[in-house]
């Protein structure tokens, strides 16, 4: 039933130009700074006479690519939640599910597995054409799935805030602006602890988790993380639809 | 164990502290279609709301087919098929698409989608739309595709809210027919501010005004109401009412404006005949006589504004 969920909300996804531009701007937008990571790491490296300042192509060209990756997410990943729960509220869609054999949770489930998988496209062609590298270089697989499953995680991460947001407005455009307050609050939370890292409120930032990623480090820490964040917000968006149902 | 298919029980709904809905009880059987009437506003669509489990009853409870909608709405819900006031379309979807969708979320085994979908849209007539975005359709095609969405998983209680909205003459006169096809196996439901359609359609009805059932009960009963034993006569000259009196089976005459002259006989009796016969004899100049009937609308204002003088036939 989850699936059955996710698998229409795919469908009104791809059947809309939005979800094709978006994925077609962003890939563009990898591509180039792929191809500028190339082309950099021979300017760079050609220049580092001592070994100590070589680093491998493989994370050379993906900490650009993931780094930007995981700004440029903060812009598409409102875009494409927005419309989730809201735009069902205002085009009076929502009894369609309400009234169909399906629980709640099933449904908001259902509605950020189909945003994950979407998103979860870009992850596969960031990691694909990562690994074109391998062509004429020896590169390091690891440190692409780790920076993959991280990417994943804070995409889903990001796209269960926006579910909730959705799940508060009937207008599309104030979720997607309330999505992207509070990710870029969250995203940048670290910052403002710059001096005092060790403060608690600096260890809620999204970026600090996603920096052992981008290490090529799997966290088991920050896998509970993202898991409690994901959790937390799908039961909040739970109750908010609970409630439409309660109070009418 | 009952063969009820929908039993409400007690039914309450509160909007902060106003009672939209208060204590609807009624049952339902297997093969009949009730009509919901009332004025706007009156909780037609609160109440359809809470029976198909999209709103929480403040108090009461619902019973679909024996299972209550509180405590397994996934097993309650499965048997319902919903259409509610505002058509729940995915407008950006094909209509092929979006029945698809209906029939996978209410558990239409995977290998009997496609044939559903096909039966769905030729009960509804909608054969020749499939690939037509929904967005493209015109208001009726797009109400006929709400109403296949209701029937396409077999339903057993079928809940319409007003469904003939936006309809032209042919297309209600299709979904009347298939309500009454649906109707004759299932339960159906509809609500409707459209009395004839009622009288057409349904065999019981409901009335309910200000959160209230005024009036529960088969629509013979409403029928017997609305046409009386009396005649609209309208005569050139017409005779005083104590002349019309001296008929036998006049019971009553009164003179209206206009020539007119209405006339109320005894149970048993028809006068008619009678009446044209002396109209003859004294040169009345009679040019029009026929039953005269108490619209549905006066039955149903009488219903809605006097409820304590309308006697509650519970016929259900």
């Amino acid at each position: 039933m989850i699936i059955n969920v996710a698998r229409k909300e795919l469908k009104s996804m791809f059947a809309s130009p939005m979800g094709w531009v978006i994925l077609s701007l962003l890939m563009f937008a990898f591509g180039t700074y792929y191809l500028n990571g190339v082309n950099d790491y021979f300017a760079v490296m050609s220049g580092a006479m001592r070994p100590a300042e070589r680093t491998g192509v493989t994370q050379f060209v993906g900490q650009n690519v993931y780094g930007f990756a995981s700004f440029m997410v903060l812009f598409a990943v409102p875009l494409l939640s927005m419309r989730l729960i809201s735009e069902e509220r205002r085009s009076q869609t929502l009894p369609f599910l309400f009234s169909a054999p399906i629980s709640l949770t099933e449904i908001v489930v259902g509605k950020f597995l189909g945003l994950v998988t979407f998103l979860s496209i870009l992850v596969v062609f960031i990691a694909g054409m990562l690994c074109t590298l391998n062509i004429w270089a020896d590169i390091d697989f690891g440190f692409i799935v780790a920076n993959s499953i991280g990417l994943l995680l804070m995409v889903a991460s990001f796209s269960a805030l926006g579910l909730y947001f959705s799940s508060m407005t009937q207008q599309p455009v104030v979720a997607a602006i309330l999505t992207f307050i509070a990710l870029f609050a969250l995203m940048f939370l670290d910052r403002f602890f710059a001096g005092d890292p060790s403060n608690t409120l600096a260890s809620l930032s999204l970026t600090r988790h996603f920096q052992s990623f981008a290490g090529g480090l799997i966290d088991t820490a920050d896998i509970a993380y993202f898991g409690l964040f994901i959790a937390t917000f799908l039961t909040l968006t739970v109750r908010r639809l609970d409630a439409d149902r309660l109070r009418g | 164990m009952n063969n009820f298919t929908v039993e409400a029980i007690d039914l309450t709904r509160l909007y902060g502290g106003r009672e939209a809905v208060s204590n609807v009880s009624f049952t339902l059987s297997k093969g009949q279609v009730l009509g919901f009437l009332g004025p706007n506003g009156a909780g037609k669509s609160t109440t359809m709301k809470m029976l198909t489990g999209n709103l929480a009853p403040s108090n009461g409870s619902v019973k679909i087919c024996g299972i209550d909608m509180m405590e397994n709405p996934k097993e309650a819900k499965a048997l319902i098929g919903y259409l509610p006031e505002m058509r729940p379309l995915y407008k950006e979807l094909t209509v092929d698409e979006y029945l698809t969708i209906a029939a996978r979320l209410h558990r239409v085994s995977s290998g009997h989608i496609k044939k559903a979908v096909e039966v769905a849209k030729e009960r509804c007539g909608l054969g020749h739309m499939s690939k037509r975005l929904i967005e493209n359709l015109s208001n009726g095609y797009q109400q006929r595709v709400g109403i296949a969405q209701a029937i396409i998983h077999n339903p057993m209680v079928v809940i319409l809210d007003e469904p003939t909205v936006g309809l032209d003459p042919i297309q209600i006169r299709d979904i009347r027919a298939l309500i009454r096809e649906v109707g004759s196996e299932r339960s159906v439901i509809i609500s409707t501010h459209i009395l004839p359609e009622v009288e057409m359609v349904c065999d019981h009805v409901q009335i309910i005004d200000k959160g209230k059932l005024v009036f529960n009960g088969a629509i013979d009963v409403l029928k017997k109401q609305r046409i009386g034993n009396k005649l609209m006569i309208a005569m050139r000259n017409p005779p005083s009412a104590d002349e019309m009196l001296k008929l036998a089976g006049v019971v009553e005459a009164e003179s209206l404006p206009g020539n007119l002259m209405r006339v109320r006989f005894a149970e048993d009796a028809a006068p008619a005949e009678a009446i044209v016969q002396a109209a003859v004899a004294n040169n009345w100049g009679l040019y029009q006589i026929a039953p005269d009937q108490t619209s549905l609308e006066d039955v149903f204002v009488q219903l809605t504004f006097q409820e304590q003088a309308v006697p509650e036939p519970i016929a259900a």
